[in-house]
């Protein structure tokens, strides 16, 4: 049984939020990078907790960056991946970034491929619908439970208001939400192993862009709050009512 | 042409769908072509009255395959439409299913995809759409390349506009390769509006103290007809239910109204409401960092501001 699961490297989520260049690029200055915490909380800890229970499990992770995403790679490793793949593209384009995985995920052959729900910085939600295109394989979204009964996959995934369980054969492509696992903090021991582990770097093989950002912009800020006496609600509903409008 | 995808779970046109149509509908008007709609399988709806969104066309195919949504077998058969309706355009709404599918239409037709986005494109050189990223922190914009170009809409960030209009309908026929994904149950939680469908939103935080303490603020929720949230620790104590959990980590959502009772208003919390129209807080902390995100602010106890509230707004219902 081979799982691959795919890491992506974000900004911490307190991380501020700047733009350089011409409002071209974000500023990476003083960023802390950490693995998207959809791909490390409940992707990677999912593969993790099947890999627990059947030892015949490996899994393999893939990146695609530059070579400033080997720090979040080697943490993954040291919660728990076996072997590791990071493709030396920068491009932030999804269909290239989504390319890059299939290849990977065609010479590997695996059962499944894990993502997260979406990424918290680009928030395009779209690697694993993609992947299902590219490589033809099943794909369920925004998932909150799996299990395995030999080569069939139980996924429950989230539907608006609700929920749904379904059943399917491997291969499948599964993006993973909360729910999913909980999350872990590597240990001495894991840190140590990751450090043998292998990270294979292949180059780069997509270039067409299909998408181009051209700026960003901040929100204007709000023009500050109104403060509203505790002891007169009256005066908040009429506010909404009337000035918001929202009731 | 302009082509919008209606997502139709349950037989039942979602609101999401409805805005996407409006949405696709003014993108055709301002590319000076015509808006039409594709649903796939059955609905108990009249889809002749979908002609009041803006779309001149709805086309429908009918095939029984098509049972439940599955991503694979819609991305199929939505790409075959496209290429036999000749689309240049088309949109998604950005809830569970148009994310699920869009990305791998895409892959099909060759096409760049923009997801979550805002606002119509500029169209007058290139295209170029405007998207929310880092969680509602930033927006990008984003020219798509590709001779198809794909759009997902953020829920509510558009709007519903409705004109007095029927649109035709017309089977199409395509082949429907066969689902390979059973599905084996469906729980919904029962009368409840789905959170990322909702205008009002009452959401309580830490501050509330227990579950035992959200009869308050249910009881506000009940007086304005809004669905409840909750902040992450709430919801990680089992105080309230995991569907339940906004922000970064949970759902993002953009009501009209986001009353936060009780919730500090910690970065990872506001990635995840940051988008919704007005936003009242209510804590008893003068420095809770949400009040620089807020339109109005109660500094007060929770416990005593609440069912004040609660009174205000069923006496302005009575009164009004
Ligand atoms: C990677 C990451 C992802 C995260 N994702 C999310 C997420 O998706 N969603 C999320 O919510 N959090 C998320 N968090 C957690 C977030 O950082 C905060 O810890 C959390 O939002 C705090 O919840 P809270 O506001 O309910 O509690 P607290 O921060 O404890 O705030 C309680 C508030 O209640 C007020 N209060 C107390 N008593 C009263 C009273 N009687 N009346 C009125 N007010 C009162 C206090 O003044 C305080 O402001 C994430 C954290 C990390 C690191
Ligand atoms: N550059 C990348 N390298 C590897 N996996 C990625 C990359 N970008 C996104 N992913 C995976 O795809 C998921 C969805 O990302 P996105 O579609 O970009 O929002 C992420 O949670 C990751 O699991």
């Amino acid at each position: 049984m081979k799982i691959l699961v795919c890491i992506s490297k974000t900004p911490d989520t307190t991380a501020k939020i700047a733009f350089a260049e011409g409002n071209t690029k974000f500023d990476e200055n003083g960023v802390q990078w950490i693995i998207n915490p959809y791909d490390e909380w409940y992707a990677l800890v999912k593969a993790i907790e099947l890999k627990e229970r059947d030892a015949s499990v490996t899994i393999h992770l893939v990146t695609v960056g530059g070579a400033d995403t080997e720090p979040i790679i080697r943490k993954a490793l040291a919660l728990g991946g076996d072997e590791a793949f990071r493709v030396n593209n920068t491009s932030n384009d999804s269909m290239v970034v989504a390319q890059e995985i299939a290849a990977i995920a065609k010479q590997g052959a695996y059962d499944l491929i894990l993502t997260g729900k979406e990424t918290i910085d680009y928030n395009s939600a779209s690697i694993g619908a993609m992947l299902s295109a590219l490589l033809d394989q099943n794909f369920i979204s925004a998932a909150v439970k799996l299990d395995l009964n030999g080569k069939i996959a139980i996924v429950t995934r989230e539907i608006e208001g609700g929920e749904e369980t379904c059943e399917t054969n491997l291969p499948v492509i599964i993006s993973c939400q909360k729910g999913m696992a909980e999350q872990r903090i590597p240990n001495m021991r894991g840190i140590m192993a990751a450090r043998t582990k292998p990270l294979n770097v292949l180059e780069a093989s997509i270039s067409a862009q299909n998408t181009t950002i051209k700026s960003f912009e901040l929100p204007p800020a709000k023009t500050g709050v109104k403060l509203v006496d505790p002891t007169n609600m009256d005066e908040l509903v009429r506010l909404l009512k009337e000035e918001a409008k929202v009731i | 042409m302009v082509l919008i995808y209606i997502d139709n779970a349950d037989q039942e046109i979602k609101n999401a769908s409805h805005e996407a149509i409006c949405y696709g509908a003014a993108l055709a008007k301002q590319l000076g072509t015509s808006a039409e709609a594709l649903i796939l399988g059955n609905v108990n709806e009249d889809l002749a009255s979908l002609g009041k969104y803006g779309a001149s066309k709805i086309h429908q195919v009918k095939n029984s395959a098509l049972t439940h949504f599955d991503s694979k077998q819609f991305a199929t058969v939505i790409s075959e439409a496209a290429k036999v309706l000749g689309a240049s355009v088309l949109v998604f709404a950005h809830n569970v299913n148009g994310k699920a599918v869009a990305p791998a239409v895409a892959v099909k037709l060759g096409a760049g995809i923009v997801t979550g986005a805002c606002a119509l494109p500029k169209t007058d050189n290139d295209f170029v759409v405007t998207k929310t990223v880092f969680s509602g922190k930033a927006f990008a914009s984003i020219q798509i390349n590709t001779a198809i170009k794909i759009i997902t809409i953020n829920q509510n960030s558009f709007g519903v506009l409705m004109q007095d209009a029927n649109a035709l309908v017309e089977n199409l026929e395509i082949n429907v390769p066969v689902s390979n994904l059973k599905i084996t149950s469906v729980d919904k939680i029962k009368g409840e509006i789905p959170l990322t469908e909702a205008t009002l939103v009452v959401s309580g935080g830490r501050g509330l103290k227990g579950p035992e303490n959200w009869g308050i603020l249910l009881d506000l929720a009940k007086a304005l007809g809004a669905s409840t949230a909750c902040s992450r620790p709430v919801s990680d104590s089992d105080w309230r239910p995991h569907h339940e959990h906004v922000g970064q980590t949970g759902l993002q959502i953009a009501p009209n109204l986001y009353i936060a009772i009780g919730i500090s208003g910690a970065i990872q919390h506001l990635a995840g409401v940051n988008r919704s129209k007005t936003i009242v807080v209510i804590n008893k902390d003068p420095e809770a960092p949400f009040f620089k995100a807020a339109d109005y602010g109660v500094v007060g106890d929770a416990f005593e501001v609440v069912p004040e509230l609660t009174a205000a707004i069923l006496k302005s219902k009575g009164g009004a």
